[in-house]
């Protein structure tokens, strides 16, 4: 039996739950399942992300029935989303949000962007450079564990943010 | 494998000879296109036609290498994941996808790998820095010309999940014998994995530890800056490079004979060998390189070995005979030829034992 993530490997990790009365099976190969975090055949949570689908979006997509989710950008559906794990094009993260939300939430430190932005959209370049002067005290503060002025940075800076994107939409 | 480096003193600055190489890779994607998974024919080689000019023109990748992935041949291909500038699945594309490289192999810019483009900064050495600034630059410079899918929240937008925000991964190549032949890898690599971090094997993702050659990367992306990733991660390879020389002094001073036994049956086995397969090359070959690091080789050389572990891979071998496609039993004996030939004129290793306390002490506990 070949892994269902990479397709070449043989799958030994072999992962079955029940999500809504529905029994999923998946099965991996051990360098699949590591790099996905089901090393622990207990974590069983990790099943549904792996496929890239919170347990949350499979009820609701068995109690919707037919009408499926389907992304207007590129014709990508939930469950063709489901089977590579990868999404169509930037619009399926608008358009699978809702399914995707508690699937970002294991995945990462955190769930706002507080990196590099590209050049293209900075309109305004001394709110980029205020950003930038911000996100590296915002830097500094998490690793000096002053989370009481990291807290206030983070506020500061969604704040400018928000305004940039308003101002760039209008 | 590793950087000529004549100072293998374990000392306040990253030694090359444990850190063989670093890499910094963002993610980037066109707004107004499907991702190349999802992309039918016709959408991948426009993607390639918009693309691809805007970085040639760069300065950064002015004068380098440029082709679409089905202009190159399967030894070709396979050169490029050798020297770590395509991925394995990249060299797996044909037509709708390529590759452009600057004229140093420092800079590689993927067009229609599992994004629209995968670009990278490499290194030998410890150069997190460095290498971060030279792909920030291209970066910013494709991103005048091309609109990125960009999202303020999830910033910058991947065919994965896995990499959205910063879409950067950083990784080191580590070469790390000491700690395999004490046996403490698996305590690494759990440690690291605990702090975010994943451990690989030479070309990345899911593939074996040959040479004892690790590569450590982050596995996050949303939700921290690229400063405080990469200080993370190179806060940790520090820790391991230190854990390493000091495996390398705990070896000398418990068990001489047996990291002895390894490289000197290393070098007895490479400077003789009629058929070799690349597997056991890299393996012995990295105990040639502890070897010099340990000061048994009165002529070996970093260079030497880094040459050897290069040009003895699969494809680099048929590159440099005519490009011949060869059968695994061809290559296997043409390698232990090239590999012979550069090792004629290597003396032995000279092995120094550390001065045991009076054999016949052996008994009487002393301390």
């Amino acid at each position: 039996m070949k892994c269902d993530v990479c397709k070449e490997t043989e799958a030994t990790v072999h992962l079955t739950q029940i999500v809504s009365g529905a029994m999923q099976k998946i099965d991996l190969c051990e360098s699949c399942a590591k790099a996905k975090g089901v090393s622990d055949p207990t974590g069983f949570s990790m099943a549904d992300m792996l496929l890239g689908v919170g347990q949350e979006e499979t009820t609701s997509i068995t109690t919707t029935g037919g009408s499926e989710l389907q992304c207007p950008g590129c014709g990508m559906t939930q469950s063709d989303f489901k089977k590579s794990g990868r999404l169509g094009c930037a619009q399926c993260y608008d358009t699978f949000a809702e399914g995707l939300a508690p699937l970002l939430k294991g995945m990462h430190k955190g769930e706002q962007h507080i990196g590099k932005s590209p050049a293209s959209r900075a309109e305004n370049p001394e709110t980029t450079e205020k950003l930038k002067v911000l996100r590296r005290d915002l830097d500094h503060a998490v690793k000096s564990e002053n989370f009481e002025l990291a807290a206030d940075l983070r506020d500061r800076i969604r704040k400018l943010e928000q305004e940039s994107r308003t101002k760039t939409k209008t | 494998m590793t950087k000529a480096n004549t100072n293998p003193r374990p000392g306040g600055e990253m030694p090359d000879n444990i850190v063989v190489s670093t890499r910094v890779r963002l993610a980037r994607n066109l707004k107004d296109y499907p991702f190349p998974g999802w992309a039918k024919k016709q959408d991948r080689l426009r993607i390639v036609e918009v693309i691809r000019p805007v970085v040639e023109e760069t300065e950064d990748m002015r004068g380098g290498f440029s082709k679409t992935m089905d202009e190159l041949t399967a030894i070709e291909k396979q050169v490029l994941v050798e020297r770590h500038l395509i991925s394995r699945e990249h060299a797996a594309k044909n037509v709708g996808s390529a590759i452009v490289i600057n004229s140093a192999g420092t800079l590689a810019v993927m067009i229609n790998e599992e994004d629209h483009m995968r670009m990278q900064a490499i290194m030998p050495g410890f150069k997190f820095q460095e290498i971060h600034q030279m792909i920030d630059r291209l970066d910013t410079r494709l991103s005048t010309s091309l609109p990125y899918a960009f999202s303020l929240k999830l910033g910058f937008l991947t065919a994965c999940p896995t990499n959205l925000g910063t879409a950067m991964r950083a990784s080191a190549m580590i070469h790390l014998p000491a700690l395999v032949l004490l046996e403490h890898m698996n305590k690494i690599v759990q440690a690291v994995n605990k702090l975010g971090l994943a451990v690989r094997g030479l070309y990345g993702e899911g593939t074996e530890a040959l040479g004892n050659l690790f590569q450590i990367s982050n596995q996050t992306s949303l939700g921290e800056t690229e400063a405080v990733v990469l200080d993370r991660i190179g806060k940790v390879i520090a820790e391991i490079v230190r854990h390493e020389q000091n495996a390398r002094i705990t070896l000398l001073e418990k068990n001489p004979r047996m990291v002895y036994d390894h490289i000197g049956r290393a070098y007895g086995i490479l400077a003789n060998a009629q058929t070799i397969t690349s597997k056991e090359t890299m393996n012995l070959l990295s105990m040639l390189s502890l070897g010099i690091d340990l000061g048994v080789f009165e002529d070996l050389s970093h260079a030497t070995v880094d040459q050897l572990f290069m040009d003895t891979q699969p494809a680099h071998l048929q590159r440099n005979h005519n490009n011949q496609k060869l059968i695994a039993e061809d290559r296997d004996g043409l390698r232990g030829d090239y590999i012979r030939s550069k090792l004629a004129a290597v003396h032995r290793p000279r092995f120094v034992f550390p001065p045991k306390k009076t054999p016949d002490d052996k008994d009487a506990k002393s301390e």
